[in-house]
């Protein structure tokens, strides 16, 4: 084409200078940016097919690097961004739908940033985490409403089935196909290590993780693959997948280019063939179809495991949260609109559902005045950036939440949002060998610890600092929650109080 | 406490004594040495010549290392005599020995030549003491005269070209360095040593030496001011053969390298060795075999049982800049490249299923991959050949053998 | 003894380790000084490429060295496990080079003498500069 209606988003920028000219820049860009021209012995950049994210900065050993945002300006226009008019210059050059990865990226209010926690002062005294012990761990699942006692008057200790976590924090649900083999492998050591959980996602287990099954949760999606007897008794916990926050009311499509032997074999379908997962589950239309899955899984795994129902968070996620809790499910996950993906509709991705912090205010305050809010947990997801997000999402009902973006970011993702691609340079949301061997597991899945342990550790501080000592203590806890520059509705919503208030 | 005695002072010697104090710290060793030197090596005189080498980097061990490693040196005697428990020393003197090493190396050879009495400056190209005095006699335009093509001579021409002397060599043969290059190897080097100003005479010889001058079979004849021998070695092995030892080409010794006599051990250029790479037994007058059988010598006469095992010929040798390394034997299928205008040249030579030889000019890197091969007897069944044919790297190898060797594991 | 070891699932072939110890033993202060103007200091580790396999090369530092017996001067000895090669000593002979059964041993572009990997214990009191730099954990100081 000879007219380039729009712009490179991003500029290579290169301090000669300090480029020794190693290649190394070259050799790790699979977007093919990078080039050594021996003949005139100069490293050349095509900046336009730059992604930024951020790989050849990271590995270049001189520093030489940087990715600027192209300084290239179309006419100001506060209604027509130069990104909105790139997405039309796009779309009337391919005729397709705008694909993009992660989660949404648009200025949206972000709640957890308009709500402060309360400490202690002179009366009810904070507690040094360091001195005084401090309980983090949770377990997930129903909770019984009050003691019962045997026949012989002895109490009954035959409890409902739980998930026992170190601390409230899993990693969400990410796909063995979505992304890498190295990166699942992190994960699940992680989870192992830390003892908590992490989450298959619709792909399936890989062989080689069925050792980690005590700190995995399997799930099963719409379009079940992988799903089979050994499968859902290797997990710990069964989730049912019905709905995903970045992209609610929409299936799923790993092209048949991604399911390669492994995969196939994994997700138990045939090696190229495309890989659908159906907006809703065939045999799911109302809430008595979905207790009879949840009770189906639970028979197949002898009432052992709590089952797990995740949706997204959209408009009128109270009732639905409801009803999942009468489908009998132990365990509701709740993924808000700005929760990561492999791949999803750019549209979409940035405008259905709302945002975690007021579905969970929503839900646990629903759970609670139709007197059911113990028959379920409630984990939420959809962008839990830091330690105080968990805290805030805790004394707003939740009993855990799932961190699949903070985790990816662990392992080196960049957030460029190009997942779609198959080009993850950092071996993350990638087949392709020579990329996902980028990732090694024993550095992925101790940054993954430490990452959990210093949330751990930040919790107990904000805890302490409360006057608070256990998780348990601090959950629904609002009063510890103040809005700043919140409305009534959004506060009336969140149940809590402004600040000075 | 055991008494050893080894009679020499070069690479076998040096070896024998790391061997023998890795296993015995205690027992006396004692050194006959004819020279009056710190053991220096001999491959440096030609570099001590060219004034690369100083007198301070001619030793082959520091100067601590006779005292550190608890070693008596009798320097400028000679051993005349190996009895069953002593040796006799020039003077007469005994010097008795539990364990008794004969690291007597090389002398070289001159054959008769008519007029070579009449020659004043005639040299051999052996020892420290010969290059002191070529040193002496050398100026810049000396026309030198070097008998013999091999290794020996063209270092000593090299050398002297350094010097800027004028230099002639003759040969019989028809060709350079014919004990480790081919044709057309030896072609590329004489041409590369030639565009230096060194002139070659080959398939011709010295039929008559005046003072200053030899007349060659050929009918020409060379003017010189300086001649140097260097048409090859002898070992020297009188006094293992008078005292009833086994001798062959060399001193015969068993892997081991205890000779035919009760605990006398023999190593380097004296000794035969097995050549793994022709399943022959010749001379492989090397200075790493050299110290390598010298240290398995110490070892098994410290009472700890080593073997020497896996011998091959093998060079690693620079005339004028260009480099080559060879080794193994030249006898089988070859695969060969070559660029004579970069002077290029590589040689590999398969046998057997194996790779048995190869000779590597110009580009001489990571060439002990390929020895590794030759002396492992690796089959080129377990390595991908098109690899092995583009360079030396481990790549060719399987997983299994790069886990074990790069990665130290060892897989059941 | 600790000992540099390669797994070759984790090379990336970024080439980085051979920058790093090639600008380590460069004396120069940092590895932009190490390249200015032109230079190509040359590193004592070298990356093999394959079509899905790649992985670093430098001296295993044998317990039986090879390049050590059969050096003709005496400039490579081991001390402490570590060979390590006297450059003054040199004369560039090249008889390690056809020793070594790895293919260590390099050759200097400028003074034609050898120079071999000696665990960064004169440039970095022993911490390698191609362990620490290796992005991936392809390349580490072992005990094994």
């Amino acid at each position: 084409m000879a007219l380039n209606y729009y712009q490179p988003l991003y500029e290579v920028i290169r301090d000669k200078d300090r480029c020794i000219k190693c290649q190394a820049c070259a050799r790790q860009c699979a977007n093919e940016v990078h080039r050594y021209d021996g003949e005139y012995d100069v490293m050349i950049s095509d900046s336009k097919s730059c992604v930024d994210c951020q790989r050849c900065v990271a590995i270049c050993p001189t520093g030489a690097l940087k990715i600027a945002n192209n300084p290239n300006t179309f006419r100001e226009n506060a209604n027509w961004s130069s990104q909105i008019m790139t997405e039309v210059y796009k779309q009337a050059e391919t005729g397709g739908v705008l694909l993009s990865a992660m989660g949404n990226p648009k200025e949206y209010p972000v709640y957890w940033d308009k709500i402060l926690l309360n400490a202690s002062q002179v009366t009810n005294p904070p507690i040094d985490p360091l001195r005084e012990p401090m309980e983090t761990k949770v377990f997930l699942g129903k909770k019984p409403k009050n003691v019962k006692f045997n026949k012989d008057g002895s109490v009954n200790t035959d409890l409902p089935p739980t998930l026992e976590l170190s601390t409230p924090i899993m990693f969400s649900a990410m796909s063995y196909g979505s992304i890498s083999k190295n990166a699942h492998e992190s994960l699940a050591r992680a989870a192992t290590e830390l003892g908590i959980c992490y989450n298959t996602g619709e792909g399936g287990l890989h062989k080689d993780f069925y050792k980690y099954g005590p700190n995995t949760i399997v799930q099963v999606a719409s379009g079940r693959f992988g799903v089979f007897r050994d499968y859902l008794d290797a997990g710990a916990a069964v989730e049912i997948k019905m709905g995903q926050g970045a992209k609610p009311g929409i299936g799923g499509h790993l092209p048949g280019a991604k399911i390669l032997e492994d995969i196939s074999r994994t997700r138990m379908i045939p090696m190229g063939t495309d890989a659908i997962s159906p907006a809703p589950h065939h045999d799911i239309y109302s809430i008595e179809d979905l207790r009879q899955l949840v009770f189906s899984l639970k028979e197949a795994t002898g009432y052992k495991k709590p089952i797990i129902v995740k949706i997204a968070a959209v408009h009128n996620v109270a009732a639905i949260a409801s009803g999942i809790a009468r489908s009998g499910a132990d365990i509701i996950a709740i993924d808000g609109y700005r929760g990561g993906t492999g791949a999803a509709p750019t549209r979409i991705r940035d405008n259905v559902g709302i945002p975690i912090e007021l579905a969970l205010a929503s839900v646990d305050q629903r759970l609670r005045d139709e007197g059911i809010r113990n028959e379920v947990s409630i984990v939420i997801a959809g962008s839990v950036r830091s330690s105080a997000d968990v805290v805030k999402a805790i004394a707003l009902g939740a009993d855990a939440v799932y961190i699949g973006t903070a985790a990816l970011l662990a392992l080196g993702c960049h957030l460029c949002r190009s997942c779609q691609t198959g080009k993850c340079n950092w071996g993350i949301a990638t087949q392709r060998p020579d990329l996902v061997k980028r990732l090694n597991p024993e550095i992925g899945y101790k940054r993954l610890v430490n990452l959990v342990h210093a949330w751990d550790h930040e919790i107990k501080e904000m805890m302490g600092g409360m006057g608070i000592n256990s998780v348990e203590a601090l959950r629904g806890n609002r009063l510890m929650l103040r809005g700043i520059g919140l409305t009534d509705t959004e506060l009336e919503v969140l149940g809590i109080r402004h600040a000075g208030q | 406490m055991n008494r050893y005695v080894i009679i020499g002072n070069s690479a076998a010697a040096i070896g024998a004594i790391q061997g023998i104090r890795s296993a015995d710290t205690e027992g006396s060793i004692t050194v006959i040495t004819d020279e009056p030197y710190h053991t220096y090596s001999r491959p440096l005189i030609s570099y001590w010549l060219e004034g690369k080498v100083a007198d301070e980097n001619m030793y082959y061990r520091d100067k601590n290392f006779y005292t550190d490693n608890n070693v008596e040196v009798l320097y400028s005697r000679r051993a005349e005599k190996i009895g069953k428990s002593h040796v006799t020393l020039d003077g007469g003197e005994k010097l008795p020995f539990d364990k008794l090493l004969a690291a007597t190396g090389s002398k070289p050879f001159v054959p008769p030549m008519k007029g070579l009495d009449k020659v004043k400056n005639s040299f051999t190209f052996m020892t420290w003491d010969s290059v002191k005095a070529i040193k002496k006699k050398v100026k810049k335009h000396t026309k030198v005269l070097i008998v013999g093509a091999g290794l020996i001579g063209l270092k000593a021409a090299e050398a002297l070209y350094h010097l800027d002397a004028d230099i002639t060599v003759v040969d019989l043969a028809d060709r350079i360095l014919p004990s480790i290059l081919d044709e057309d190897a030896g072609r590329i080097m004489q041409k590369h040593i030639e565009s230096k100003g060194t002139k070659f005479i080959l398939g011709t010889s010295v039929e008559e030496f005046s003072e200053k001058s030899a007349k060659l079979t050929n009918g020409d004849s060379v003017d010189f001011d300086l001649l140097i021998v260097a048409v090859g070695v002898r070992p020297n092995t009188e006094l293992i053969s008078q005292a009833g030892g086994k001798v062959d080409k060399g001193i015969i010794t068993d892997d081991t390298q205890l000779t035919t006599l009760k605990n006398v051990y023999a190593a380097g250029d004296c000794t035969v060795s097995h050549d793994c790479s022709s399943d022959t037994d010749r001379i492989l007058a090397l200075l790493p075999n050299a110290f390598m059988q010298g240290e398995v010598a110490g070892k098994n006469m410290a009472g700890v049982e080593a073997h020497y095992v896996n011998a091959i010929p093998m060079n690693a040798i620079g005339f004028y800049g260009l480099h080559i390394i060879t080794a193994g034997s030249y006898d089988g299928e070859a695969f060969t490249e070559q660029d004579a205008e970069k002077e290029v040249y590589k040689k590999l030579v398969f046998k057997d299923g194996l790779l048995k030889g190869y000779i590597l000019m110009g580009d001489v890197a990571r060439a002990g991959i390929y020895t590794s091969m030759i002396k492992e007897r690796i089959p080129l069944a377990d390595v991908d050949v098109e690899l092995l044919k583009t360079r030396p790297q481990m790549m060719m190898f399987g997983r299994a053998r790069r886990l074990e060797k790069l990665g130290g594991i060892t897989q059941e | 003894m600790k000992k540099v070891y390669v797994n070759e699932d984790w090379c990336l072939a970024c080439h980085l380790c051979e920058y790093y110890c090639a600008a380590a033993n460069s004396g120069a202060e940092n590895m932009i000084k190490a390249f200015s103007g032109g230079k190509k200091p040359i590193p004592r580790i070298k990356v093999e490429e394959g079509s899905a396999i790649n992985f670093a090369v430098q001296c295993r530092h044998c317990d039986e060295p090879a390049c050590v017996k059969g050096c003709i001067t005496g400039a490579l000895s081991v001390k402490d496990g570590v060979i390590s090669c006297d450059e003054s000593r040199c004369v560039g002979c090249y008889t390690c080079v056809l020793s070594c059964p790895y293919g260590c041993i390099v050759i200097s572009d400028e003074s034609k003498v050898i120079q071999k990997c000696d665990l960064c214990i004169k440039n970095n009191n022993g911490d390698p500069a191609c362990v620490k730099g290796c992005p991936n954990g392809a390349i580490v100081l072992e005990e094994r």
